[in-house]
């Protein structure tokens, strides 16, 4: 069947960028559209897929990253669908893409100015472990009432001694929303800070579309005494590049059975290597 | 040493899109869609429905694609739909004129048209059936010779309650419907909001939740089917907006109004209590016999709420039932999560102060 320039219709497509014009006016706060079915799955991406194929123009570079890699199974078929709607370029190189749209990691090499981010979220509602209703944390949100978020962390500690949020730590954006940053490692969370690119993010199923415009003040929540800690990886150097001070994925050696790091960020890691004078 | 997927993950997946592709043929027997159309109306009738996608063609199509996975076909369907510009919507239109193929009333035995048994699987006996056993069927019936109505102008068993005084029509409301395939429900709903959202419901969790209100998590009574109607129903457009309306087709509907008992509002709180009856409503593409009727015990559940039942909490009923957002969450459960594990276990270790 013929299909229209990346996918949707146009204006499907028209809705989706006055809804992120909208989201980048209000740093953090999550703007609901009217989510279109898409030929992946609810859960897949179907939110930053939206948002890419919104943008996406014919001059644009993509790059598509499932878990830290090019070659996960997510990223392998968004950028098949991206590319077989629009004939884009591709790329793996982070810095060459005008358009990264990943799943759960921010890219080891900082944003530029002309980038933008487009990350997938499953569930957007930072306040959603606290209040399953949808009015009633909507209503939280407008009355800035966040002592769910911070008792929530509170009770951490007193449970387990620290704070146990793993991926999707909540951040405050510009001193007003409380944000999931969808299920980037804390690793990640700092990125957020003042960087150069824009961040989009996009959920499909649950319908909202929010943004973090560059430069913009973004802090993970935590309290003096108990700050913010990232996943360590402090004495971990990765078993294929030497690289250190990245996110590792943990693999076990199938013959010795010892555990060993691969830098998870897999285009970063490949680039690192090429380089003249690598560690390896 | 271990092997580490850096390189390799398109050609892997590119593979099994294949083995995919080639096992639908591998008995060498293939059937054509107009198979499909012919004789999985049903079938047709439950994907339409939760497509929200009229088009026989097109369903039978994508339940052949699918390898008659309804999940996979409704998805199909949606996907599909998302492409398609929308152009117009119907103008207001009136169930009084359908042309009616099956028509019952659990509620009275006469009533005015009569019961029409049209085509159901309900008063066959389920014994699998090869054809050769039970002998085939002759197929008698149609409509009497003497019969005073039109079947596209029936009565409806609800204007006998009206007109005993039993049942209070509410005021008609022809104002253009929220639609939320434009805009995004919002909470508290619109009633239009959690019709449009209950027939697009998976069939099976629509019919689960009206079982969960009636069996003993909400009304936990018996609703009365006033009347299920099945039949033809006549689509028109206005394009310019002049009053000037097109016909378009008819679309199969299913349509259920029930009945339930409830205090009467008017009386409520000053001495003795009247009751009276409200109806539920319940109305899908095709022949959607068990969905249209939860449908109407869950119009009428989120419409006058019993308070901490979860069948009167809008978000719990309409978040949680559409096929394509439940089987695509449920399924990305199977997508990498390496990283965030990672990030998981790096806490679980902090708890243990395990951290070497």
């Amino acid at each position: 069947m013929k299909q229209n320039y990346a996918f949707l219709d146009e204006n499907s497509k028209k809705e989706i960028r006055r809804k992120t014009l909208k989201a980048i006016a209000i740093p953090g706060y999550q703007v609901p559209f009217a989510s279109r079915e898409l030929p992946i799955a609810r859960g897949w991406g179907t939110g930053g897929l939206q948002l890419t194929l919104s943008l996406v123009g014919q001059s644009d570079t993509v790059k598509v990253i499932d878990q830290g890699s090019d070659e996960s199974v997510n990223a392998v078929n968004i950028r098949k669908l991206i590319q077989d709607t629009t004939d884009v370029k591709d790329t793996i190189h982070t810095d060459e893409a005008t358009l990264i749209q990943s799943r759960h990691r921010i890219p080891e090499v900082p944003l530029r100015p002309y980038q933008i981010l487009v990350l997938q979220v499953p569930l957007p509602e930072p306040l959603r472990p606290v209040e399953p209703s949808e009015r009633i944390t909507k209503m939280l949100h407008a009355d800035r009432e966040y002592s769910g978020a911070w008792l929530r962390l509170f009770e951490q500690i007193m449970k387990y001694g620290s704070i146990t949020d793993d991926a999707d730590y909540p951040v405050l954006v510009n001193g007003r929303y409380v944000m999931a940053p969808s299920p980037i490692p804390r690793f990640d969370n700092p990125k957020m800070e003042n960087n150069d690119g824009l961040i989009l993010l996009g959920a499909g199923r649950e319908k909202k579309i929010y943004a973090v415009p560059p430069y913009t003040k973004v802090t993970s929540l935590a309290f003096d005494d108990y700050p913010f800690e990232v996943e360590s990886f402090d004495d971990i150097t990765c078993r294929e590049s030497g690289l250190t001070g990245v996110y590792m994925d943990e693999l076990v050696d199938e013959e010795t059975g010892e555990t060993y790091y691969v830098a998870n960020d897999t285009s970063f890691m490949l680039e690192e290597m090429n380089k003249e004078g690598s560690v390896r | 040493m271990g092997y580490v997927a850096v390189k390799g993950g398109t050609k892997a997946i590119q593979a099994s899109v294949d083995v995919y592709k080639k096992k639908k043929h591998i008995s060498g027997m293939d059937i054509s869609t107009e198979h499909v159309k012919a004789n999985m109306n049903q079938l047709i009738d439950q994907v339409m429905s939760e497509a929200s996608m009229y088009d026989r063609n097109l369903a039978s199509h994508a339940i052949k694609q699918a390898e008659g996975n309804m999940e996979e076909a409704v998805f199909l369907l949606r996907a599909h739909r998302s492409t398609l510009p929308r152009l117009y919507y119907s103008t207001v239109t009136n169930t009084r004129e359908m042309f009616v193929e099956r028509r019952v009333s659990a509620s009275f035995k006469d009533i005015p048209g009569g019961q029409i048994l049209g085509a159901s699987p309900d008063f066959t006996h389920r014994l699998l059936d090869d054809g050769i056993t039970y002998g085939s069927v002759e197929t008698e019936g149609g409509i009497p010779d003497e019969y005073n109505y039109k079947l596209d102008d029936l009565p409806k068993v609800i204007d006998y309650l009206e007109s005993e005084g039993l049942f209070t029509k509410e005021a008609e409301d022809n104002t253009t419907p929220d639609d939320i395939t434009k805009h995004s429900i919002e909470f508290p709903s619109s009633r239009s909001q959690r019709l449009q959202s209950l027939t697009r419901g998976q069939t099976g969790a629509v019919t689960s939740l009206g079982y969960v209100e009636i069996r003993g998590y909400g009304y936990s009574s018996h609703p009365n089917i006033g009347e299920v109607r099945v039949g033809q129903q006549p689509v028109h457009i206005d394009p310019a907006g002049d009053g000037d309306e097109y016909y378009i087709g008819d679309v199969e509907l299913t349509e259920v109004e029930a009945f339930m008992p409830a205090d009467d509002a008017e009386t409520s709180g000053e001495g003795a209590h009247e009751k009276t009856f409200r109806i539920g409503y319940g109305l899908t593409f095709g022949q959607n016999e068990t969905k249209a009727i939860a449908m109407s015990v869950l119009d009428y559940s989120l419409s006058n709420p019993v308070p901490s039942s979860p069948t009167a909490d809008d978000e719990f009923v309409l978040l949680h039932i559409d096929s394509v957002e439940s089987t695509g969450f449920i399924s990305h459960l199977k997508l990498p999560h390496y990283v965030t594990f990672q990030s998981v276990l790096d806490r679980v270790r902090q708890t243990k102060g395990d951290r070497d």
